[in-house]
């Protein structure tokens, strides 16, 4: 049967054909179509990647941030309630110091015036012995200016020791 | 996996089909014309189409003669046309000592065989069939070029699924992580059949795939690759078949052998009456119309026809997957790491 066997001519042509077929799609076709493939697989394959390190890297960051902002809120806090203590602090030192200078100047002041009533009133004292002495220089001379104005006084000095 | 190729698959034959239905009516006019005048045989119409031939005959007025070349040690190297076998009333003639009988070629004196390298119909369909192939994937590798980095475009977004399935389905999976080596080997092989069978279902092609001589060169090149990168566990398990009783081993011993010839022997036969028993059942029923001589019978014959071709659209895709499948599955086994099964 013709049909079923194998000519030798078909079988060259074929072989050489066929090697030549397999040769040259071989270089110019399936290595450039092959490497494509793979170089499209490989990138496709990294923008999933880096797509999912960007995601990663995108709830880092909001950790970070949030982190960063609780933090700074933090700080805000204990600098705002640092201020106020030092405020309050300085308050009270300066009222603790206003009240002592007050005090002093108070102390001072009476002290002052302690003084000065006590030198005026041993003024006063002075003149007021002066003025009576004056007063009583003149009296006396006036009075007893004559022996029997003496009399009547001396006389008044022993009644008034009698009653007594 | 396998599913959305079957789905591409169909669309893609869908698409063939409106095609091949448009064009198989003239077909059908044409063998009318044929057979219409001598007493009607119908094998020998249906083995003269199956078979190679040294001339192309689309229909009795057109015959496109075909280079003869023929080797003899008498003769020497002779190139000529077949059309000089052929009188002027389609008779075959002798032609400088040489006379054709049953499309051989023998020397008229001796009636010895001469070695016969012409391009015959098949030679002209593997030239066109090699052609085609160069053809659409060197624009489709071109494609790539252009496209770098951008989708996929005309010819080469209609043939990257099937690279890629040719790549995922049947050769990773069968032959294992050594694959890149065999890859262009499968995709050639794939290819070729697969466009062989498809060219050889156009009206007036030759049955190129359906030709023994073809398979038979495919089935060897993969029996070569197959035993050439066979390593030391394939032949440990043909000649030594490890966790088998010393008795047995000899026994399995033959077994094996002849099994390293029955895999491509397979291959070879399966191509071949995969293809060649379509064909002829496409030309048989045609035939019955000439046998009954009646247009009822041949209005029947022409919608099973239709109906067969599509069947024949499948079988072109199934038969290129086959061989392309089991030919990456014998290299498989044969540069698989035999050292985990036992």
């Amino acid at each position: 049967m013709d049909l079923l066997t194998p000519g030798p001519g078909l079988i060259i042509w074929q072989a050489f054909v066929f090697l030549l077929l397999f040769l040259l799609l071989s270089k110019l076709a399936w290595k450039p179509i092959l490497g494509s493939l793979k170089e499209r697989e490989a990138s496709i394959q990294q923008a999933l990647d880096s797509a999912e390190n960007a995601k990663k890297e995108m709830a880092s960051l909001k950790a970070d941030n949030e982190k960063l902002l609780r933090e700074a809120r933090e700080e805000r806090d204990k600098i705002l309630k640092e201020a106020r203590e030092a405020a309050n602090r300085m308050h009270d030192q300066a009222q603790a110091d206003a009240k002592k200078n007050a005090d002093k100047i108070i102390e001072d002041a009476k002290a002052i015036i302690h003084t000065e009533k006590n030198a005026a009133l041993r003024e006063v004292k002075a003149q007021v012995a002066m003025f009576s002495l004056e007063i009583a220089e003149k009296l006396i001379k006036k009075n007893l200016s004559d022996d029997k104005a003496q009399k009547e006084l001396a006389e008044t000095y022993i009644k008034e020791l009698k009653l007594n | 996996m396998k599913k959305p190729f079957f789905a591409t698959k169909s669309t893609f034959f869908g698409f063939i089909l409106v095609v091949f239905a448009s064009v198989f009516s003239p077909v059908l006019a044409a063998e009318e014309q044929e057979h219409e005048a001598e007493p009607f045989n119908a094998s020998e119409v249906i083995l003269h189409h199956v078979m190679d031939d040294h001339q192309w005959h689309f229909a009795d007025w057109l015959v496109l003669p075909l280079p003869v070349i023929v080797y003899s040690e008498e003769q020497g190297l002779d190139i000529f046309s077949s059309s000089r076998f052929y009188d002027d009333h389609h008779q075959v003639v002798e032609y400088n000592g040489y006379k054709l009988e049953h499309n051989h070629i023998y020397l008229a004196d001796s009636g010895k065989a001469v070695f016969d390298l012409s391009i015959t119909k098949n030679v002209a369909m593997l030239f066109i069939n090699a052609g085609l192939l160069l053809f659409v994937f060197l624009s489709v590798a071109r494609g790539f070029q252009r496209n770098q980095g951008k989708a996929p475009k005309g010819l080469q977004s209609f043939f990257e699924p099937i690279i890629l399935f040719v790549r995922d389905e049947i050769v990773k999976p069968n032959i294992g992580h050594h694959y890149e080596k065999y890859l262009p080997y499968m995709l050639t092989l794939f290819f070729f059949i697969l466009f062989g069978n498809l060219l050889g279902l156009l009206p007036g092609a030759g049955n190129l795939t359906g030709n023994i001589a073809v398979t038979m060169t495919l089935a060897v090149f993969t029996f070569l690759i197959t035993n050439f990168s066979g390593n030391k566990g394939y032949w440990g398990h043909i000649f030594w078949t490890p966790g088998v009783p010393l008795p047995l081993r000899i026994v399995i011993l033959p077994v094996e052998i002849i099994g390293i010839f029955t895999k491509p022997f397979s291959l070879m036969i399966r191509l071949f009456v995969a293809i060649t028993a379509g064909h002829i059942v496409l030309l048989s029923l045609i035939c019955l119309t000439f046998i009954f001589g009646s247009i009822l019978v041949g209005l029947g014959s022409s919608l099973i026809v239709l109906f067969i071709n599509l069947i024949e659209l499948l079988v072109a895709g199934i038969q290129a997957y086959v061989f392309t499948m089991f030919s990456s599955m014998y290299i498989g086994m044969a540069v698989a790491d035999h050292g985990h099964d036992h």
